[in-house]
């Protein structure tokens, strides 16, 4: 076992940060830890880098313990922190250089590894790391990263702020570096990078809801998931749907709104209502739910019929 | 269909910074009452442009009207027209949520006895009347978002300027910030807005996208779809960032 969080948990002043999570990662696995800010997913990698020590449980990475084998453990990991730890007053190379001997390496050692991340900067490597766009930045902090050839790399939301084709791209490297039989855990606020995970952690205020197999994705309520389209948009049926009587839950979701009912029952009664609306255009179908409906339909099951907007610091 | 008034018109909009052309040559409208999404990746262009048409940054050329007026010659009469929201800054954290609404409104030149009866409208809306006192630091993420749209509208501009406004909220949260977005155009606000999620870009009327500092792409969300053959807006984005 590459990772095991065994009941974690850790209090700032009066606030519980995490409390008992729990789970466990594969070897050579890539592992999605998925929530809003403030959820304690910051605060989870930072134990699992040895730079915070929980008020209980265990973090055994590769079977040495964060706080007794500290040392152990910062060799056998690559940290990118969600601000990237780069010297910026320092070049391109010139922080490649500083990380490769900080990990008692050089740049030419393990060079094959992060081949494809720096050639992409690499026609910039006389730059001061300051002077970088956001995107180059994240892939330099990987190739620091990563210079140490580390057994697990630990990635807390690189991809945040970034477009979506530097998005796309950082995980094409991701899936690269999984294949060199590194393992990964990397956090995300995008619902759609979830499915790029071989297990997502789904994590909101310091408790993990669960782990999914984003590949078999269902209501973790049971309920059956519904869309409708209209040619005119949906938004203007958005409150009549909420409106009806079977309607348990509906959300605006791209082009479509994603709908749950009471009882599954009611499908055929709702669909017959909407023929009567007299949009020939509206399609109103049953649906496989993604990840993200599924991380919608546990923060329903938590926090009733609001929204869940946090709690009061 | 009636022609729309066009609330924002840039023809042939150029910034250069020195020997690099961040805007080259953009030509587009936005209507009244429109969501109008501004995509593009990093570094394409699209807060130099937006920060022109806010009037806080002059165009090397190019001829362009926000609300009516020259971004030239009429930057402040621009500013008191628009609202602006920002992920990165908008409230205050050391200041109450109610000092906040006050600062805000006072800045926008509305009166003490407008600003005690709308902030008493909008705490109520937004079910924040119980934590008037305390200080934004101290309540939620998603709460602070929401405040913050509502600050920026508060003086009921004619534009209001989002720029990444729903980060790092769960997916809820972040709906619930579209809805207010929708209300906010049934008020006649025209809304101009940019995003990295890219299944928001379907909840705007239309969408440009910025590649390079020039606008390739420019419809409803629909038309797009349909034009480079994608199912969503990500693909769409993909295709043209990428090429």
């Amino acid at each position: 076992m590459s990772l095991i969080i065994d009941h974690i948990d850790l209090s700032f002043d009066t606030v519980q940060a995490l409390r008992q999570v729990d789970f466990e990662v594969q070897d050579g696995e890539l592992f999605g830890l998925i929530g809003p800010d403030g959820a304690g997913k910051s605060t989870l990698f930072r134990i699992m880098a040895s730079l915070l020590v929980p008020d209980g449980g265990r973090c055994l990475m590769h079977g040495h313990d964060v706080v007794n084998e500290y040392r152990e453990v910062r060799k056998i990991i690559g940290y990118m922190p969600g601000r990237f730890s780069l010297y910026m007053d320092l070049s391109v190379e010139e922080n490649l250089a500083f990380y490769a001997r900080v990990f008692g390496t050089t740049v030419e050692e393990n060079y094959d590894l992060i081949r494809d991340v720096y050639e992409q900067i690499a026609p910039f490597k006389k730059r001061l790391a300051g002077k970088l766009s956001g995107g180059m930045k994240q892939k330099l902090a990987l190739s620091c990263a990563l210079i140490h050839r580390p057994e697990i790399l630990i990635l807390d939301e690189p991809t945040t702020g970034v477009d979506a084709v530097s998005r796309r791209e950082f995980w094409d490297m991701l899936k690269k570096i999984q294949k060199e039989g590194i393992t990964i855990v990397v956090s995300t606020p995008y619902m759609d990078e979830a499915e790029m995970c071989d297990r997502v952690a789904l994590i909101q205020k310091g408790r993990l809801l669960e782990i999914t197999d984003p590949s078999v994705p269902s209501r973790s309520d049971g309920t059956a998931l519904f869309s409708l389209r209209s040619h005119k948009g949906v938004y203007a049926y958005l409150e009549k749907v909420r409106n009806l009587e079977a309607c348990k839950h509906a959300w605006l979701f791209g082009d479509q709104l994603h709908v749950t009912l009471q009882s599954e029952r009611d499908a055929d009664h709702v669909k017959s209502i909407i023929d009567g609306w007299g949009d020939p255009t509206l399609e109103w179908e049953r649906i496989i739910p993604s990840i993200e409906d599924r991380f919608m339909g546990l923060i329903e099951q938590e926090s009733g019929e609001q929204g869940i907007n946090g709690e009061i610091v | 269909m009636e022609a729309r008034e066009h609330i924002i018109e840039v023809k042939d909009m150029v910034k250069k910074f020195g020997s690099f052309t961040a805007n080259d040559h953009l030509s587009f409208h936005v209507e009244r009452g429109e969501i109008f999404g501004f995509l593009g990746a990093n570094g394409a262009g699209k807060t130099t442009a937006m920060r022109i048409l806010c009037g806080l940054s002059y165009p090397t050329s190019g001829e362009i009207r926000v609300v009516g007026h020259d971004v030239y010659r009429e930057r402040e009469r621009i500013k008191r027209k628009i609202g602006y929201m920002s992920q990165k800054f908008s409230l205050y954290e050391d200041l109450t949520v109610s000092e906040n609404i006050h600062l805000y409104a006072g800045i926008y030149g509305l009166g003490r006895k407008q600003i005690a009866v709308r902030e008493e409208q909008l705490l109520e809306r937004l079910g924040l009347a119980h934590v008037r006192n305390r200080l934004i630091r101290e309540i939620p993420l998603g709460w602070k978002q929401k405040l913050a749209f509502s600050v920026a509208i508060f003086h009921q501009p004619a534009i209001v300027f989002l720029d990444e406004p729903t980060g790092g909220v769960d997916p809820i949260t972040r709906r619930q910030f579209w809805e207010m977005i929708h209300d906010a155009t049934d008020e006649g606000i025209t809304v101009f807005v940019t995003t990295h999620y890219m299944d928001e870009a379907e909840y705007c009327d239309r969408v440009s996208i910025m590649v390079d500092g020039r606008i390739d792409a420019l419809d409803t969300p629909a038309a797009l779809k349909q034009q480079y053959e994608s199912v969503n807006m990500n693909e769409v984005f993909l295709k043209l960032a990428r090429s």
